[in-house]
């Protein structure tokens, strides 16, 4: 591979399926196994192109992505940040702490007054469910989830997948256990219904004042035992305990939990030989998973974070490149 | 001498059991003869393919005045209740100040006359300033014209106020209601906890918050002898409780707001903060359970539940958005559309959830066509089909989640005292 020659060349984008409609995305729940199938497709292509050397492309120039991150994010802001800066974008940086929010503006108010920056993408982080959805009813560009509170964080579940998919070659028939705090979780929901969906088996896995047992009746194995699951997984994603979430400590101790949840040294023997250790971080070293597992063989964790570009990209490209997306500027501007 | 003829409509009047194509005469702001044979009078109200029916009576709603105006006033709520039928509403004491003195109760009633529409009761804090420590004043209260008492939509969390409430109010023979929730339970929850809250990540309500209190108010009930009235059931437990206590002969009443048996928590999916309410919209069986005890004669009351927040405050993100849905408008339909119409209830069963039973909580000579009692009389078309339009809507709020829905049946036609004060023009 020519990478000089490779740079000189326009480069071709990767193809948008005629049938893409989707102007925001919000949550996983909603999409089909098809569009699942091609944001990954697409993040792969996107992969590629990186790996070959080509860091940045023109693809989305003249474009504005606004990053609205009303809550504390290190990762993700930085990886749509990342991802918009690959394609070409302009990227806003909001910071609501320094913002007319703190000032009691609304954040409706302050979301078209954004937008009234000709923004065409608005990347939105809220400690609430629904936020994002509240957003996209009020103003007219388009709108990324990138964590509603306990609800959902899509791209999250997908570069989740991607990596799975990575490894595997694909989701059907798998095992994947999530493991922690499901309840208070948006990735173990982005990841439960994309899992679904490409044909995994779930398992949610906890202490019980965490996982409801409601998650049955969604067609998800329940489980309070982890020793029991740990031989029958092909992936274990171990979340993050989200102690700042949480109204009354819903168990004992933190010693209690690693004693029964935490992915150690012991239960590594017992597993698969070729499970898949995840954690969509951050993590808390020793809580939900010992260091020599988070930095072991089996860990995919920096794939994980790589991943998140490439799926980034594959959005944002998907949702304001496709011609839908032009077909609707060209219409406001006339 | 001045007289109105309501000529062959539906006469309906629940506590008499009447029911038949009839005419009534109202002479001098009262109710004169039922089943006239007059034909004629100084004037004439044709009621052909109408009913009519003693005015509604609300136990509950929010009129903000004092201190919220900009979500509602007595002037624009108490015109509400007329468009939506109601002669007669209780008026919770969530202001600011709070309904805990005679002058608040005296400023209501005031406030109420000079705006000339739906008669309005009031309310009076059970506790001072409303905040759950010690009584209020609750003689001087009824002495100054207050029908009933509670700290809603707060629930009553001190155990030890709420029995001495009870007791108390036995001197006076007035209700306690009691908005049942448990607050430890419901956190300031987003929605009802069960499925649909797993899925959207919203903080859960379990009934529990409503069953653990609901128990624990019938018991006191039953101990104090008190008079209860558990102002918006919307569990399936709660509903078998009240009916057990009924069954111990408990002086307990219960009430149901017209959101909850119309709407379950599905709503939620739209993240709309108009579906906010408290105790929240709970899941399809809960629903039907509720169905199942205002068919049995569990749930004594309709009420509207109307709780009017102004736009500014409701379209904010779910968490900061307040409870609440304007109903006085809307209660009529969904009475027709969910429960009459699938025939749960008979026009008869569930106007005396709106009339009859409503006052006879409240302790007012009203929600009765008796001759004598005053003529307020609403005349309602059960066959009119019309789309909400919150805009039009005659309260000053417009948090209603059936913006654009189709409705059925509507009050035509609305008498207070022998007077029109909605509807047809004499």
């Amino acid at each position: 591979m020519n990478t000089v020659a490779a740079d000189t060349e326009p480069l071709a984008p990767p193809p948008i399926p005629s049938w893409w409609n989707r102007r925001h995305l919000l949550d996983t729940e909603s999409l089909s196994a098809e569009e699942i199938t091609v944001i990954l497709d697409t993040a792969e292509q996107f992969k590629q192109i990186t790996e070959q050397g080509r860091q940045k492309l023109s693809i989305l120039s003249g474009q504005v992505v606004a990053n609205m991150f009303f809550e504390d994010s290190t990762r993700t802001r930085t990886s749509f940040g990342l991802a918009a800066n690959r394609l070409g974008a302009d990227l806003v940086q909001f910071a609501s702490a320094s913002s007319s929010l703190s000032k009691g503006e609304t954040l409706i108010d302050t979301a078209k007054t954004i937008e009234a920056m000709n923004v065409d993408v608005m990347v939105v982080r809220h400690r609430t469910p629904g936020t994002p959805h509240l957003l996209s009813e009020n103003v007219d560009c388009a709108l990324i989830n990138a964590g509603d509170g306990p609800h959902e964080h899509p791209t999250q579940g997908l570069l989740d997948l991607l990596t799975i998919r990575q490894q595997r070659g694909s989701l059907e028939g798998l095992t994947v256990a999530l493991v922690g705090d499901i309840n208070h979780s948006r990735t173990a929901r982005s990841n439960i219904w994309a899992l679904k969906k490409l044909g995994a088996h779930v398992i949610v896995c906890g202490p019980s004042t965490l996982v409801s047992p409601h998650w049955e009746s969604l067609g998800v194995e329940v489980s309070y035992d982890f020793d029991e699951i740990v031989p029958r997984c092909d992936v274990l994603n171990l979340l993050r305990i989200q102690f700042e979430r949480q109204y009354t400590r819903p168990f004992p101790s933190v010693r209690e939990y690693a004693l029964l949840y935490a992915m150690n040294k012991e239960r590594m023997k017992r597993a698969r030989p070729d499970i898949l250790i995840m954690a969509p971080g951050p993590i808390n070293r020793g809580v939900e998973i010992t260091p020599d597992v988070a930095d072991g063989p089996h860990s995919v964790i920096l794939h994980q974070v790589s991943n998140g570009i490439a799926v980034r990209m594959a959005v944002l490209w998907l949702i304001a490149g496709s011609p839908a997306a032009g077909q609707q500027a060209n219409q406001e501007s006339e | 001498m001045s007289e109105i003829l309501i000529r062959n409509g539906r006469v309906i009047d629940p506590q008499s059991g009447l029911d038949e194509i009839t005419s009534l005469l109202v002479r001098d702001g009262l109710i004169a003869e039922v089943g006239t044979s007059t034909q004629n009078a100084e004037s004439v109200i044709d009621a052909s393919n109408r009913i009519v029916a003693p005015g509604l009576v609300d136990t509950h709603v929010q009129l903000r005045e004092p201190g919220f105006e900009e979500d509602e006033t007595i002037e624009s709520g108490s015109a509400a209740a007329l468009a939506g039928g109601f002669t007669s509403i209780a008026c919770l004491p969530n202001t600011n100040p709070p309904i805990d003195t005679p002058a608040g109760v005296e400023f209501v009633r005031q406030k109420a006359a000079r705006a000339c529409q739906a008669n309005v009761h009031v309310l009076g804090c059970i506790s001072k300033n409303r905040e759950g420590e010690e009584l209020a004043e609750i003689g001087t209260l009824v002495e100054s014209g207050a029908v009933a008492f509670s700290d809603a939509p707060a629930p009553l969390a001190s155990t030890d106020l709420m029995r001495r409430a009870l007791q108390y109010c036995l001197m006076f023979d007035k209700p306690i209601f009691s908005h049942a929730e448990v607050p430890e339970l419901s956190q300031e929850g987003i929605m009802h906890e069960g499925v649909t809250s797993l899925v959207l990540g919203l903080s859960g309500m379990p009934a529990d918050a409503e069953d653990v209190m609901t128990s624990r108010d019938l018991r006191l009930a039953e101990s104090t002898g008190g008079r209860l009235h558990l102002m918006n059931v919307s569990s399936r437990d709660s509903v078998e409780q009240v009916k057990r206590a009924k069954g111990r002969a408990a002086r307990v009443t219960a009430g149901i707001c017209a959101a909850h048996f119309s709407l379950t928590d599905q709503s939620l999916r739209s993240f709309d903060s108009n579906y906010k309410v408290n105790p929240p919209l709970r899941d399809q069986q809960h629903l039907e359970s509720c169905i199942a005890g205002l068919v049995d004669g569990t749930i004594d009351v309709i009420a509207s539940g109307h709780a009017p927040r102004a736009t500014e405050k409701k379209m904010r993100e779910l968490d900061l958005a307040p409870y609440g849905m304007i109903q006085l408008e809307t209660t009529l339909s969904l009475v027709i559309m969910n429960l009459i119409t699938p025939g749960h209830l008979d026009w008869p069963a569930a106007l005396a959830k709106l009339t009859s039973n409503p006052a006879s909580v409240l302790g007012i000579p009203k929600g009765t066509l008796a001759v004598g009692a005053d003529a307020d009389i609403v005349i309602i078309d059960p066959h009119a089909e019309w789309t909400l339009s919150a805009d039009d809507l005659v309260s000053r709020s417009k948090n209603t989640p059936l913006d654009g829905s189709t409705m059925l049946g509507r009050a035509e036609t609305v008498l207070v005292g022998g007077e029109v004060r909605f509807g047809a023009q004499l």
